[in-house]
Order: structure tokens, then C-alpha cells, then sequence
């Protein structure tokens, strides 16, 4: 009489590789990027509530845990879109599709950066 | 000498599998494979395993060497210092000591019709003509030999069993981009399914494990982008439908 084994499955396979933890990073740097368009839509909130509640709401930005958080923030974002672009290739064949990637996510960051200063 | 520890199951005595040791002499130009057959005809012939061509041809010897899914007659002894941990595949019921049952995946590959559906009849006299571009595009999906490693080392297979996974999808994708093929639509019931390419969420382990240099996750991913295609072409643009 046969009985095959059936292994569990346990969260142990996240740490049997390194690959296993590079793509539980992916994964989890998508929270950062969720948690900060919260905030965003918190903010519009704010705006429409009338010029008290958006200089509050600037203030909470101002503080040294919210500078930690946004930090924290685009490093997870910039992981995010570096692991993301770097796999383009695979899913679009098509020459320059990673670079063409990386140029435009430049232009789009100075365009921001020269409309913010 | 080295050291080899494997994992051992004997469905008629056990309740659960145990690790055995095992001391082999070292070559340089030895396989795991090798030492597992040192194993069974000088020291304890009851243990189970399946090998055939010991060249990676065959596809038989996938087990896990040290926690990462080999093909036994790929894995060097001379690349793993220490105690060599040697478990059968990953994901799939233990039959015996190696020995997994395979079932499932063979149910899948069959269900994504790896085969040759004419678009045309074929030719009168004389072979199928395909230019080299042409053969370029399936080439490499071609080249999967059915190990399973690509399934041993994908979490999503291992915890949604129903996904089709790397292999079958990789085969059916490769039949999609043959140019003497028709049978897309008919397999794209499977492929295009929650079950097949959206279970996917791009770990990419299946193509680092691959001892063909097969890229399943590029074949998974070209799927999903053709089907989100066909989607948009069915509902926004409904007249372009034949």
C-alpha cells in the first residue's frame, strides 16, 4: 500500500536563497509606495478642508519622522522601479526596452523636480 | 571522502521521511548522480531514484542539492564543500527516498497541447519551410527537457498547487510562436486562465534554476502581455474580431 508524502509548506523558503529575499523586497516596497499615495490623498483632503488644515498637514510633513518615512520611501521606490525596469526585457522583447525605461523615468524626474524648486 | 545526507522515505514503514548518511569517495570529475550510484551498488541498495541519460539530456535526476533544485548529473561534488544535503523535488509528493510523483505536472503539460496544430496543411511533398528568424522565436522555449526544476523552485506552485506553472506554460507559449502553428486559441483557455499566467507574480527563480537556460518567466510574461492584448481588442475594439 502506497502513500506518498506530502511536505509542508512553511514560510521557510523565503531565506533558502537570496533571490527568495530580493523578490519578498519587491514585493514589500509596494506597502511603502501604497502608504504614500495615502498620504497624498490625505493631503488633498486637507487642501479642501481650507488653509488651517493644509499648513497642519505641511507641518506633519515637515517633522523629522515624516523626513525618515519619505526616505525610507524612495529608497523602496527606487528598488521597486530599478528590480521592475531591469526585468522589461523579458516580458518585452524589444531592443533598448530597459534603457528606454530608465530615459524616460529621468525626463519625468526632472520635469517634477524643476516643477517642485 | 565527502559526506552525503539524503532524505529517505519508505511509504510502507515510515510516517515520515528521515535523513540517512552516507560516506562516497571524492572525485574530482563526480556528479552527485554518481555518488547517489556508488551508493546503491556498495553500500544500501534500497535506495530509490530516477536517472537515465547522466549527460542533462533526460531530465530524470531533478532533485534538490544542498536546498536548490539540480539536475543530480549536473551538480559536481567538487562545488559543494561539506555535508551534501541531497532531497527529492521540491513541491511534489514523495513516492520513495527521491522518488516523486509526478503526476500533476504531466496532467498540466498535456493540458496546454504541446504539439504541432497546423495552421495550413502541410505541404504536398517536401518538409515545413522556416526561415531562421522564424525557428529564432521559439528556439530556446524548445529546449525545456521536462526536469521540473523550474516547479521545485517556484513558491507560487508550491502554494497554489492548481497554478500550471513555468514549464507547461513556457511549452505552450513556444507551440504559440511557431510559425507552421494555429492552435493558439485553443490553448489559451489554459494559458490565459487565473490558474495559468495570472497566478505568476514574476519571482524569476524558475529561469535562474533552468539547466537549459530556458526563460520560462519571459515566456509567462509575453503570455500575460498577448492576453491583456486580446482583452482590450475584444472589449474595446470588438470589430476587429474575425
Amino acid at each position: 500500500m502506497s502513500k506518498p508524502y506530502v511536505r509542508p509548506i512553511t514560510s521557510e523558503w523565503i531565506f533558502r536563497h537570496p533571490r527568495y529575499l530580493r523578490y519578498m523586497a519587491r514585493e514589500f516596497s509596494c506597502l511603502f509606495i501604497g502608504g504614500w499615495t495615502v498620504l497624498m490623498v490625505w493631503g488633498l483632503k486637507q487642501l479642501s478642508e481650507g488653509p488651517l488644515a493644509w499648513q497642519a498637514f505641511l507641518e506633519l510633513l515637515r517633522s523629522p519622522a515624516s523626513i525618515a518615512l519619505h526616505l525610507l520611501t524612495l529608497a523602496f521606490a527606487t528598488y521597486h522601479s530599478i528590480t521592475w525596469f531591469n526585468l522589461t526585457p523579458k516580458a518585452l522583447p524589444l531592443p533598448f526596452i530597459a534603457a528606454a525605461h530608465y530615459a524616460l523615468w529621468g525626463v519625468v524626474s526632472v520635469i517634477v523636480l524643476r516643477a517642485a524648486f | 571522502m565527502t559526506q552525503l545526507e539524503v532524505l529517505r522515505y519508505n511509504p510502507e514503514t515510515d510516517q515520515e521521511p528521515r535523513f540517512q548518511r552516507y560516506e562516497v569517495p571524492f572525485r574530482d570529475d563526480w556528479v552527485v548522480l554518481d555518488a547517489l550510484n556508488h551508493v546503491k551498488e556498495a553500500l544500501d541498495p534500497t535506495l530509490s531514484y530516477r536517472w537515465s541519460c547522466h549527460m542533462a539530456v533526460c531530465g530524470s535526476c531533478g532533485m534538490m542539492v544542498n536546498g536548490e533544485p539540480k539536475l543530480a548529473c549536473k551538480a559536481f561534488l567538487r562545488d559543494y564543500p561539506g555535508v551534501i544535503r541531497v532531497e527529492p523535488l521540491r513541491h511534489f509528493p514523495i513516492e520513495r527516498d527521491l522518488v516523486t510523483v509526478i503526476d500533476d505536472f504531466v496532467a498540466k503539460l498535456a493540458r496546454v497541447k504541446p504539439w504541432l496544430m497546423p495552421k495550413e496543411p502541410a505541404p504536398a511533398a517536401g518538409e515545413y519551410q522556416q526561415t531562421p528568424a522564424q525557428l529564432k522565436r521559439y528556439k530556446q522555449f524548445s529546449m525545456c527537457i521536462n526536469c521540473m526544476l523550474c516547479y521545485a523552485a517556484c513558491p507560487e506552485y508550491g502554494l497554489i498547487p492548481e497554478y500550471l506553472g513555468p514549464a507547461a506554460i513556457a511549452l505552450g507559449h513556444r507551440w504559440n510562436r511557431d510559425s507552421r502553428d494555429g492552435g493558439r486559441e485553443a490553448r489559451q483557455q489554459e494559458l490565459a486562465a487565473k490558474e495559468g499566467v495570472w497566478d505568476c507574480t514574476f519571482v524569476g527563480a524558475c529561469s535562474e534554476v533552468c539547466p537549459e537556460h530556458v526563460d520560462p518567466a519571459a515566456a509567462i510574461q509575453q503570455v500575460k502581455i498577448e492576453s491583456t492584448v486580446d482583452w482590450y481588442q475584444a472589449h474595446l475594439m470588438p470589430w476587429l474580431k474575425k
